[in-house]
């Protein structure tokens, strides 16, 4: 007994100071990486690229059975002809979007003579594997990867619209992509209102719609219903995708308009996208990247 | 032996959690299933277990969900730490003391997440106060699924396969 109460009273300090040393492991392990964000962490590339094969196992399982019921099962041969046509619908509307801003590029531009010839870019259909194992932060997984030439910071999108761009360390057969409106360490992209051409960055936010615009002058005209278009001048998503539509536009607090964007593409229901293997480039000031831009 | 099935509850919850957002990204933000497990080891096992299990399974949340490795990982160890400490002063045997349990653990989790991501972004604590709730009743359902699984399903099926041998 009374050994009983001697070792209880000898394990207490000893538990509280193996909490305080894993408390103080964390802060350290935090503080690193907030001072020199540049690298990559060894623990998140290597369980990254371990857990992607368990996620595509998973998500392997989850296809068979769903392919299974549905080409066997369910319907037999409807739904790989359903699909099909699904993904030609989705090419075709990614370049019906391309159609829309060449040719609204060139209607602005026909006066000009530094005309320059607007080459599509090159991409990658993908699947996503797995959703975001965190509830606070807002990525996905695509089974795509290094070996299929994916690379961080490519511009990923969908018939719809902007999905968001991929984040490092890339497996080799797998790949992070960061949502749009993830507000955690958000993803930007420059972006423009098709009527007006103001440009401003739109960012993920807390709340419904879950994108805002920042940066758009108090001057700017901008109304609700605007459709927003990304400009390309960050160097990441090409010009001339549909962001969303400008769901309120407010004058701000300081110089600039306070714009809540609803966006164009369902984020609950993703399941395949866009990789545009473009690698991404500098960012440019507006107007310079490329002809058409913003701030003509 | 404890190890072991303390890092399967682990391994399966953080497969679980990604099969699920996989299916419905909406539904997989109602539930965060590796706080679920590390609650249920601490309640089992102990504060040191259970802040082992917050630290490893916050650990592998971080690095596949990207941004700062970490935060996620010091919030489960403290949620593991305390859920194993107030596990082993009090009685939490009963479902209510356990849905109570998990209830308060998703939400000094979520706090501390997102308190730490306030701290570093040096902006005010922003809490949406309706989805943490119904993550932290959701968890608390799922939890106490877990514990009746474990605790009820073995005696159950030995029982009706007793019953069965005497016919």
């Amino acid at each position: 007994m009374l050994d009983n109460i001697q070792r209880t009273t000898t394990a207490r300090p000893r538990t509280g100071l193996l909490f305080l040393a894993v408390v103080v492991g964390h802060i350290l392990l935090i503080s690193s990486q907030v001072q020199s964000r540049s690298g990559v962490p060894v623990l998140e590339g290597v369980t990254f690229g371990a857990f992607a094969r368990l996620q595509e196992g998973t998500a392997g399982v989850i296809r068979s059975v769903r392919n299974v019921w549905g080409s066997y099962i369910y319907l037999r041969g409807v739904r790989a002809e359903n699909a099909d046509l699904r993904g030609r619908v989705a090419e075709l509307e990614i370049r019906l979007q391309e159609q829309r801003a060449l040719a609204e590029r060139s209607s602005r531009l026909q006066s000009l003579l530094d005309l320059k010839p607007f080459v599509s870019a090159p991409t990658l259909a993908a699947d996503v594997i797995a959703g975001y194992v965190n509830p606070g932060i807002l990525t996905v997984t695509i089974d795509r990867g290094r070996d299929d030439g994916v690379m961080p910071d490519m511009a990923v999108i969908s018939s719809a619209g902007v999905v968001g761009r991929v984040i490092g360390p890339v497996a080799a057969h797998a790949a992070r992509v960061q949502l749009l409106i993830d507000h955690n360490g958000p993803a930007a992209a420059a972006a423009i209102t098709e009527r007006t051409r103001a440009g401003g960055m739109v960012v993920g936010k807390e709340g419904d719609p879950p994108l805002r615009m920042d940066f758009v002058s108090n001057v700017s005209d901008v109304k609700a219903g605007d459709v927003v278009v990304t400009s390309g001048a960050d160097g990441i998503y090409p010009r001339g995708f549909r962001v969303g539509w400008v769901d309120k536009a407010e004058r701000g607090d300081g110089l600039s308009l306070a714009i809540t964007v609803r966006p164009a593409m369902d984020f609950r229901a993703l399941e395949e996208v866009l990789v545009v293997l473009r690698p991404a480039r500098a960012a440019m000031p507006e107007g310079s990247a490329e002809p058409g831009g913003p701030a003509r | 032996m404890k190890a072991a099935g303390v890092l399967l509850a682990l391994v399966v919850a953080l497969a679980l959690q990604t099969t699920l957002s996989g299916l419905t990204l909406t539904g997989a933000r109602l539930v965060n299933l590796v706080v679920v497990a590390v609650v249920y080891v601490a309640l089992m096992y102990g504060p040191v277990t259970g802040m082992l299990a917050g630290t490893a399974g916050g650990l592998a949340q971080d690095a596949l969900a990207g941004g700062i490795v970490g935060i996620g990982s010091l919030s489960k160890t403290i949620v593991g730490f305390l859920a194993g400490l107030l596990g082993a002063q009090f009685i939490v045997a009963q479902p209510f003391p356990r849905l109570v349990m998990f209830i308060s653990a998703t939400v000094l989790h979520e706090v501390c997440y997102q308190g730490l991501f306030a701290l570093i972004e040096i902006r005010p604590l922003r809490l949406s106060y309706q989805p943490v709730l119904t993550q932290a009743v959701i968890n608390g359902i799922v939890g106490l699924t877990a514990f009746f699984v474990v605790e009820r399903l073995p005696g159950l099926l030995q029982r009706r396969r007793a019953r069965r041998g005497r016919y």
